[in-house]
């Protein structure tokens, strides 16, 4: 007969939760069945058990805290004499001659104090190049730490990249085939352009942005968002949804962001409440979004239910676009590459930064009257990035 | 090719020396009539005559001194110091003298002398003859440091040494004298580079001097648990070839340091610095090192082997910085 006791999973350990039993009495156990589940403050370890044998009583129900050498269980026909933790031996078998120094103290690496999980700086590394979570990857180092070759496996196994790197190309192109012409076969678009001077705006970002490093930076794209999510907050009739029974207005603004895909394609995740979130917020949303788009994982969040879409097309296009809506989408705010254009002032001339905003109305929920107002309200905000 | 000990390794390197400058001599304790306190020196007395091969009274920072003024005087010697034990007594020499001159006179004087000595414990000769303060010779601008570990690096080194127009010194570990191995008979090898002497893929283990025989045994123990264990001979402890450190544990992102020195303000402590330093990112462990335990190196022998680095540390430590 044998005794499973509380295993030690770390020197500094002292007692453990049971947070599920796996195997129940009278099952037979193998050397390396895992028959437990133990939380510590490392996370939920699965614990093997390295006697043969059959379950004979739980002695701890699970969800109890118990210190670690507790007896948890008894194993009849155990194999194994004598009651022995049940846990692989912290000190590794040497099969050359017997070390004469008992070395597992000093070899006990000592546990980081930092938040999360515990990976090694080559894991965290690329890790962070992949955009995995690493508390989504298990461990296989010393104490359970994550290594490379974890986030390798991990990159592995997830399902986009079983089957093909990044988003389905083909998939995407017929999906815009298909919701691109159901759109220009029923909607009735109606487009207004409108050009201002962003100075302002511009010299707002640049003075914002030189007092931080560079994560905490805004880009052009974010005040953009914002200014749209706000206007189509006060011009209900541009943010809803067209269907059988009419346009219903949405009383909340989940805007859609059109995201370029290399090497073809694009889609069109949204940023839900994008109203409510500040610039810091929304720029973060915004990069974490493209990079997920582009590696095709969409969060089941980000996928549905935008309430109207913006298409910014950068530093790299051209002075203004005739965006196309998304249905059952009502509206969709293009905006152009800021050029330095000469500009007509009081004084004279001046040469200025110059952006084209665009609209594309459904003229079934809306009008270029109220369009035209939402542009330049949109001019507005974008013209007092602090209030923003 | 020939069949030599790491001893006559060093002693034909003096030889070919001597014979190709006549400039070059040796001096030391015992190092004529008696033939060296190793023997490296056995005949050299009979073949160069008294001039050339110089005992000199037990005085090592005298002896030391004189070495340095020879060589300012514009001729290359050889100094044998027994052991790094006694050589404290000629560090003020080797220190305030012979690494600073050349930056004290503003590159009007150079001190191109070579200083041989033997490191090491493992031999029951108690604290006062076994310890390892290389470390701390390496700790010094102005000067290059060696440490030979195989027969083909005890025979090549001088040439090159006697070369460097600044002071080198060479530590040879005294357990290394009696090692075979055929070695070309002109070698010369260069004395600013490490060198890799077993591939690996697992983990790095870098070493240097006397240590390098127990790594290797170490690798051989962890290929038979199926682990691809890199070894990297520093060769040369100063300048450290960090290029070299760097690439390994890149490549391997695991890495042991075994040095018979202390640990506390060690080589293994400046490698493991360079490497956070250089290579933090490409790390997928902590790093580890097997050092002599901290202590004055003891007599007894079971006390002794406890104290040094051993194979089983090694194997050990790699195990434990692989999670096995």
């Amino acid at each position: 007969m044998g005794t499973f006791v509380m295993p030690s999973l770390g020197a500094d350990m002292a007692a453990g939760t049971l947070v599920e039993w796996l195997k129940q009495p009278g099952d037979a156990v193998e050397q390396g069945d895992i028959i437990a589940v133990v939380e510590t403050d490392k996370g939920a370890i699965e614990v093997e058990v390295f006697e043969k044998g059959h379950i004979g009583e739980l002695l701890v129900e699970a969800g109890n805290v118990v210190p670690v050498g507790t007896p948890l269980a008894r194993i009849d026909g155990s194999e194994m004499a004598g009651e022995q933790s049940s846990i692989r031996p912290a000190q590794p078998e040497i099969k050359t001659a017997a070390p004469r120094v008992a070395p597992a103290r000093q070899l006990v690496f000592p546990r980081g104090t930092g938040q999360g999980p515990r990976a090694s700086p080559a894991a965290r590394k690329h890790a962070a190049e992949l955009g995995i979570d690493l508390a989504t990857v298990k461990g296989s180092g010393p104490d359970g730490a994550i290594q490379l070759v974890d986030v390798e496996r991990a990159e592995r196994m997830r399902p986009e990249a079983v089957s093909d790197p990044g988003p389905d190309l083909s998939a995407m192109r017929r999906a815009i085939a298909a919701a691109m012409s159901r759109s220009k076969r029923e909607i009735p678009h109606y487009y207004l352009t409108h050009r201002f001077d962003l100075s302002a705006t511009l010299g707002w970002l640049d003075h914002y942005n030189a007092e931080r490093p560079p994560p905490g930076r805004l880009l052009l794209g974010a005040l953009q968002l914002k200014a749209v999510a706000v206007a189509l907050k006060e011009f209900s009739e541009f943010n809803g949804f067209y269907s059988k029974e009419g346009f219903a207005a949405s009383p909340d603004v989940h805007l859609g962001t059109a995201v370029a895909i290399r090497g073809g394609g694009l889609a069109a995740p949204c940023i839900r409440h994008a109203d409510t979130l500040t610039l810091s917020e929304l720029m973060e949303s915004l990069r974490g979004l493209v990079t997920r788009t582009r590696r095709g994982q969409f969060r089941s969040s980000e996928i549905a239910d935008a309430t109207a879409t913006v298409s910014s097309l950068g530093d790299r296009g051209v002075e203004s676009l005739l965006p196309v809506i998304y249905p059952p989408q009502v509206s969709i705010v293009g905006f152009g590459s800021v050029m330095q254009q000469p500009w007509a002032v009081e004084e004279g001339p001046v040469v200025c930064p110059v952006i084209t905003a665009s609209l594309a109305g459904d003229h079934r929920a809306n009008d270029g009257h109220r369009g035209a107002l939402l542009l330049r309200r949109i001019e507005q905000l974008l013209s007092e990035p602090d209030k923003l | 090719m020939t069949l030599m000990t790491y001893r006559e390794a060093v002693r034909r390197a003096i030889r070919k020396a001597m014979q190709a400058d006549e400039r070059v001599f040796l001096m030391g304790e015992d190092v004529g009539r008696y033939g060296g306190c190793y023997a490296v020196s056995q005949g050299l007395l009979e073949e160069f005559g008294p001039e050339r091969i110089r005992d000199t009274p037990l005085s090592e920072s005298a002896f030391t001194g004189a070495g340095i003024g020879a060589a300012l005087g514009g001729i290359r010697p050889i100094v044998e110091l027994m052991t790094c034990n006694f050589s404290l007594l000629s560090l003020d020499q080797i220190m305030n003298n012979a690494a600073t001159i050349r930056h004290m006179s503003g590159g009007q004087f150079t001190v191109p002398v070579v200083i041989r000595m033997a490191t090491g414990g493992g031999r029951q000769l108690a604290a006062q003859h076994s310890h390892s303060l290389e470390g701390w010779y390496a700790h010094i601008p102005g000067i290059r440091v060696l440490a030979p570990a195989t027969v083909e690096d005890a025979a090549g080194m001088l040439g090159p040494a006697l070369e460097d127009p600044d002071p080198v010194l060479i530590f040879e570990n005294a357990l290394l004298y009696n090692d075979t191995d055929d070695v070309e008979d002109l070698v010369e090898v260069d004395i600013d580079h490490g060198a890799i002497r077993r591939e690996g893929a697992d983990i790095s283990l870098i070493t240097y001097g006397g240590s390098l025989g127990k790594t290797l045994s170490a690798a051989d123990a962890l290929a038979a648990q199926g682990i691809s264990a890199e070894v990297l001979d520093l060769r040369v402890l100063r300048p450290l070839d960090e290029a070299a450190i760097l690439a390994t544990v890149a490549k391997t992102r695991r890495c042991v340091i075994i040095d018979e020195g202390w640990r506390s303000g060690s080589l293994a402590a400046e490698i493991m610095a360079r490497i956070i330093e250089g290579a933090f990112w490409t790390l997928d462990a902590p790093l580890s090192r097997v050092c002599s335990e901290e202590v004055p190196v003891p007599y007894a022998r079971h006390l002794e082997e406890a104290a040094l680095p051993s194979t089983d540390k090694i194997v050990i430590a790699a195990l434990a910085v692989l999670g096995r």
